[in-house]
């Protein structure tokens, strides 16, 4: 596949390692953040760390839309399904996220709510339009790249005067998340959390632009290197930081040019910015109340947005107290350090987010990488 | 009152007719459909006996039955329905011992509403496909359900076979150092009915692989009478047909990304959809299990045969109390294809 192959290619990655391994200070550790869920992903799914010298540590940042989604707005997802039979259509991935009650919207689903499983927003306004008697709520998550396709079904439902489309809007800000961990006392005042450096986000970057990174490269002194979602990608700009790093630099570059530009998607983000709002706080699964890091639905479009509609109130809800999402989406942990890793929580039965997306930290160490810790594979010639 | 009402005179409008309670119920309706649409296109000597079971004489050897139930949706997609797809499913279920497959019972469950041109079109499908394989439909069952609770048709098909003498093929039976052998490409079935699926179809060639693989068997034992495993890596894909395996026969597995056979357009369609072709389903492909020493002999064997000709050698099976199945990535690193959770979802960023 052109543009896919390219940039898997094994004989450049291992040249690539060979040049990390070289110009990686063997005594130092490199701590690196991937923010995004997709970078965690092409790490666990292509084998990178086995490709990496040991003073080299990925740490998964919490960029995985999924794993950030508190359990008071799943709640509110299932409350709309259950109790005023809506029809609620969403990503794939919301499907299994734990909330209360032991409920997820897929059990939802099996106790008679229509949870409808949409691969676009413009899924979800087709089947407001197949369904005039039917109210049609649209669960909108992640973060920048997909909050466009949001505000543009929005706009079309206005277009329309759909009456029976609204949307649940739960989209967040990337940069708002990087600055709470730069800002969380592990990082500041603790050093219980290292951090020398991040691979910042693929796709996100190519809405928002490389421009809003270079915050943290002045102000916390943190390079950082905007890379594709492809294990070349990775790679590279891990060396890109690893050189950074060694010559006392703290920038932003772009190894993504072929996406990302410094501007970032100038329309996209008029449009974004017509439909929506900042919130002034917004609770984060892990990271807690984050201020100014979501949006909401503005005024002119209030009749589309399903919090008014339902007047529905987000209420929060603690994480099992066993779980160590929190500390692993903010780097402090490692999926390994949880009690319940791999033993009450595993991708079938997840106690935690980070156990339900592919991109989440500990379902991609659960199904790519727990071997590493047993290591006890025998393979007969 | 009469007991034969006008309606039912009249000969199956197949071309315009639905599928109606009364089909169901067991009167003349159901006789006429039986008669004109099942038994007409399945035809053989023990559905002309007009009997509830068929009397069949006594093979000779080991006996193996299995049982399969259909639900895809849509029912038609390129390459074959749920018809071929509900006689070929068993067949090979029947042949993953070893066996030659004799006999086919099936049972269909319809929806009230149904066209009747569709059924016919499904149950032709059945009957090519029973006839081509050489393994005839010998009893059958069919039941209507209420508009609403059923997917069109459901249809469930049991298969009886016979192992030939001094086979021994079992899912526990893989032992480390063993060679594991995928006769072709992976992915076709499952990425060619996603094709037609309505919220997400997209334009492509791909074709379902549906198959009856009992021939290619057959010609694999005669080849290599050692294979030790054989399994369709059918809902799940291969990654789940290995770690079944595995953990049946108590070992680890590791295979070579490079050298899983995948097509092109599977291989596209999986990444634009955040799928993975490794868990993708096949209806017309098989893993086998072998001696490293007669692995090449079983490539052969499999390669000289119309529905093995991409046979591939992709692993090797290794001693692992974990029975996990791990894999070299193209990229150079290795990791695990773990068990499927849940249904494969596709991610969204």
């Amino acid at each position: 596949m052109k543009y896919i192959d390219e940039f898997r290619d094994g004989a450049l990655a291992r040249n690539l390692a060979t040049a990390i391994a070289a110009e990686a200070d063997p005594g130092r550790t490199y701590h690196l953040m991937e923010f995004c869920g997709g970078h965690t992903h092409a790490i666990s799914r292509y084998g990178i760390a086995d490709l990496l010298p040991t003073s080299v540590r990925m740490i998964h940042g919490p960029g995985c839309p999924v794993c950030v989604l508190p359990i008071g707005r799943v709640d509110l997802a299932i409350e709309l399904a259950l109790k005023q039979r809506v029809i609620l259509a969403t990503y794939g991935d919301c499907l299994r996220v734990p909330a209360s009650n032991g409920l997820s919207l897929l059990k939802a689903k099996a106790r008679g709510g229509d949870v409808r499983m949409v691969y676009s927003p413009a899924d979800a306004l087709k089947l407001a339009q197949a369904h005039p008697d039917r109210e049609v709520v649209f669960f909108a998550i992640g973060f920048e790249t997909t909050t466009p396709p949001t505000a543009l079904v929005i706009k079309e439902a206005a277009r329309l005067a759909l009456a029976n489309f609204s949307v649940v809007c739960n989209h967040v800000l990337t940069p708002a998340a990087i600055t709470n961990i730069l800002e969380s006392p592990e990082v500041r005042q603790l050093g219980t959390l290292a951090l020398d450096g991040f691979i910042g986000p693929a796709h996100v970057s190519t809405i928002i632009g490389s421009q809003p990174y270079e915050f943290f490269a002045e102000e916390y002194r943190k390079p950082v290197v905007i890379a594709g979602f492809e294990p070349l990608d990775v790679m590279q700009a891990i060396l890109m930081l690893v050189r950074q790093i060694n010559q006392g630099r703290a920038e932003v570059e772009n190894e993504f040019t072929r996406a990302v530009t410094r501007e970032g998607s100038v329309k996209a983000q008029a449009l974004v910015s017509e439909v929506f709002e900042l919130r002034r706080s917004f609770e984060w699964r892990g990271l807690g109340e984050v201020p100014y890091s979501a949006l909401r639905i503005r005024q002119p479009f209030a009749a589309f947005d399903a919090e008014r509609r339902f007047n529905l109130e987000t209420r929060s809800v603690a994480d099992n107290k066993a779980c160590e999402c929190g500390a692993i989406l903010r780097g402090v942990r490692h999926p390994r350090d949880c009690k319940v890793f791999g033993t009450l929580c595993t991708p079938e039965s997840p106690i935690g987010s980070c156990m339900v997306s592919s991109e989440g930290a500990c379902a991609a160490h659960y199904s790519f990488g727990r071997f590493r810790e047993i290591a006890v594979v025998v393979a007969v010639a | 009152m009469s007991s034969v009402r006008a309606d039912y005179i009249r000969p199956l409008d197949i071309k315009h007719g639905r599928v109606d309670l009364s089909h169901g119920s067991g009167g003349r309706a159901m006789a006429q459909l039986v008669e004109h649409l099942f038994a007409a296109a399945f035809n053989n000597e023990w559905l002309a006996q007009r009997n509830d079971q068929a009397l069949l004489p006594q093979p000779e050897g080991r006996i193996v039955m299995a049982t399969d139930s259909h639900v895809v949706s849509p029912l038609f997609f390129p390459g074959g329905d749920i018809g071929c797809l509900s006689v070929h499913g068993t067949i090979n279920d029947v042949a993953m011992s070893g066996a030659h497959p004799l006999w086919l019972a099936a049972a269909f469950i319809l929806e009230e509403g149904f066209a009747l041109a569709d059924l016919k079109r499904i149950v032709d499908s059945m009957a090519n496909a029973a006839s081509e394989a050489g393994v005839p439909i010998v009893t059958g069952d069919t039941k209507v359900v209420e508009g609403g609770k059923g997917d069109g048709v459901f249809i469930t098909t049991t298969g009886v076979g016979v192992v030939p003498p001094g086979i021994a093929i079992s899912g526990d039976l893989a032992r480390p150092g063993d060679s594991i052998i995928v006769s072709g490409t992976l992915g076709d079935h499952g990425m060619a009915v996603m094709s037609q699926r309505e919220s997400l179809a997209f334009v492509t060639d791909l074709r379902s692989d549906t198959a009856a693989l009992h021939g290619l068997v057959a010609a694999m034992i005669a080849a290599v009478p050692e294979v030790r495993v054989l399994r369709d890596p059918t809902r799940g894909g291969l990654a789940t047909t290995l770690n079944e395996i595995a953990s049946q026969s108590r070992v680890g597995m590791l295979i070579d990304e490079a050298a899983v056979p995948v097509q092109r357009q599977v291989a596209a369609a999986c990444e634009f959809l955040g799928l993975d072709p490794l868990y993708v389903a096949n209806e017309g492909k098989l893993v086998a299990i072998v001696p490293a020493e007669r692995s090449e002999r079983l490539l052969q064997a499999m390669r000289a045969h119309p529905l093995g000709r991409q046979a591939a050698l992709i692993g090797v099976v290794t001693a692992d109390q974990h029975h996990f199945v791990q894999m070299h990535t193209r990229f150079g690193g290795k990791r695990i294809v773990d068990w499927l959770a849940g249904d494969q979802l596709p991610r969204i960023c």
